[in-house]
């Protein structure tokens, strides 16, 4: 049995604020982004029966927000757990299990507001990453997530300045989005001046640490009809994971859990990448795109760098890339997958900032961990 | 004066930890497949059997890729490398470079490197210079 077409997202919101929320703790920020998707499509909250969200625990959202669920998912793989959310979620309405699902996203990732024991997986004492890459000295995500990135530059002969290009491209894309938090046009000499976190990564080619959340709701298709808004149709869906230790990836310059998740997205779509008219890549960081257009197959092997200098990513360009203006200059609360989602969504509806003319199908591409899990979600306002 | 972290053993990966104690860099090959594997653990990841073997290694490998990290964690004194090293005999792992300043200069990708140990409390931990 596919999910095809069966399922729809009727309603779909970010929070109020986005960028600096220190009036918000995380979980006012997940109930914040719910009422704003319920306002969206107008449901009654009675009718929501199934919840599913990541870094707060389902339960908690659930209470929080008076719901009685009988579907709960609270899978927590890092920045993709949305992709899988909405996975999950078209399998169990198109199985019966629940009628109508709420999938949150809040962090209060910048103000740091009532945030619980919610941190980087095992990452200390004996667990294996506490063993064999504590020790060395990474600080986060920037010292650990780019680490196959000279790797890739020695093997497909990417320079600085094609690194340097995605943040630019999406700056632009960004000073079309009155609630992008970075909007001033930049250079590749820009981009490079910035101070270096981790080279060869320098502060403009790492996302933004903000606060904020977002919202799904999802029912079946055949009660789309019930809402207001135009229904968007899960047309595909994909997940898979690699391995949570970025010292271990089976090959640097590759991630095996995009390629996985995004080839069964496809498959289930039905579609061809000359179908897609638009598409977000979870950009934590400059190289993520580069791998990105590369594991879905947009583009072949080393080929990604040029293909982003040339153009084809800007707007205007024949494959419009991250139109919000990404982690890198939209907003990135720590779990930016909902945000790629919210994106997706909009540009379907027709409702974007930055608006692409015309898109009918659009796939949000997630990663979680530093390459560790993948989520694909391929949207559609096409039924049938 | 913070120090630098301390790595805990587990029960699985006591006999990694004894090998750096004693100055040599061990790890777990499968009868099977006749390969050697990391991190720990007592099956072969790649057939599931238990019919794995403790065994020194060279200690030899190459520099397969690496950042250079400019916020210090503590103990350490940034800028300084977090690499991954390729062994000789096939596993990867995550280390840092010694006895060489740590510049995109001086560490080239795919160059040689052999093991060397690290005091971490009353822990060795390996670590990777130059080969000689």
């Amino acid at each position: 049995m596919s999910i095809r077409q069966q399922i729809a997202i009727v309603g779909a919101a970010e929070t109020t604020e986005l960028g600096h929320i220190p009036g918000m703790s995380s979980i006012e920020l997940h109930a914040d982004a719910a009422r704003n998707a319920i306002a969206d499509c107008g449901i009654d909250p009675a009718r929501i029966d199934g919840v599913a969200c990541a870094g707060q625990s389902p339960v908690a959202v659930a209470q929080y927000l008076g719901i009685t669920p009988r579907y709960l998912d609270g899978t927590s793989v890092g920045g993709c757990s949305f992709m899988l959310h909405v996975r999950h979620a078209a399998a169990a309405l198109a199985a019966g299990m629940c009628d109508t699902v709420l999938i949150t996203h809040g962090e209060s990732g910048r103000s740091r507001v009532g945030v619980g024991g919610f941190g980087g997986p095992g990452f200390g004492g004996a667990t294996l990453q506490g063993q064999f890459e504590a020790p060395y000295g990474p600080t986060g995500p920037p010292t650990m997530f780019p680490m196959g990135v000279l790797r890739y530059m020695k093997d497909f002969g990417l320079t600085h300045e094609q690194l340097a290009m995605v943040a630019v491209v999406q700056r632009e894309w960004a000073g079309r989005n009155p609630r992008a938090m970075m909007r001033d046009p930049i250079t590749v000499e820009d981009v490079l001046a910035s101070r270096l976190i981790a080279y060869p990564m320098h502060l403009l080619e790492c996302c933004l640490v903000t606060d904020g959340g977002g919202a799904l709701i999802l029912t079946r298709a055949d009660r789309a009809g019930d809402f207001p808004t135009p229904p968007v149709y899960v047309l595909g869906t994909g997940e898979s994971s690699e391995t949570p230790m970025v010292s271990q990836m089976e090959d640097f310059t590759t991630s095996k859990a995009f390629r996985v998740s995004s080839t069964q997205a496809f498959s289930e779509a039905g579609i061809s990448h000359s179908d897609v008219d638009h598409l977000m890549i979870y950009d934590a960081f400059a190289h993520l795109p580069i791998y990105g257009l590369e594991d879905l197959g947009f583009v072949g092997r080393g080929e990604a760098g040029a293909f982003i200098e040339e153009g084809n990513t800007r707007p205007g360009g024949r494959l419009p890339l991250n139109t919000n203006g990404g982690g890198l200059s939209y907003t990135h609360t720590g779990m930016y997958g909902m945000f790629a989602l919210q994106e997706s969504v909009r540009q379907v509806r027709g409702t974007a900032p930055a608006q692409v003319p015309g898109v009918q199908i659009s796939v949000a591409q997630g990663v979680g961990g530093m390459f560790a899990a993948a989520g694909t979600v391929i949207l559609t306002n096409q039924n049938g | 004066m913070p120090s630098k972290l301390v790595p805990e053993a587990s029960p699985e990966t006591q006999p990694f930890w004894d090998g750096c104690a004693a100055g040599q860099l061990r790890l777990q090959r499968c009868r099977s497949c006749d390969a050697f594997y990391f991190p720990p653990r007592p099956f072969c990841p790649t057939c599931l059997s238990e019919d794995v073997v403790w065994e020194p290694v060279s200690g030899r490998g190459r520099l397969h890729t690496y950042l250079i990290n400019h916020r210090a964690a503590p103990g350490f004194e940034a800028p300084y490398a977090i690499a991954v090293v390729e062994l000789d005999e096939g596993p990867r792992m995550m280390t840092n470079i010694v006895g060489v300043e740590n510049t995109p200069d001086n560490l080239v990708l795919d160059m040689a490197l052999q093991v060397t140990f690290e005091s971490r409390g009353e822990m060795m931990l390996p670590v990777f210079e130059p080969a000689r």
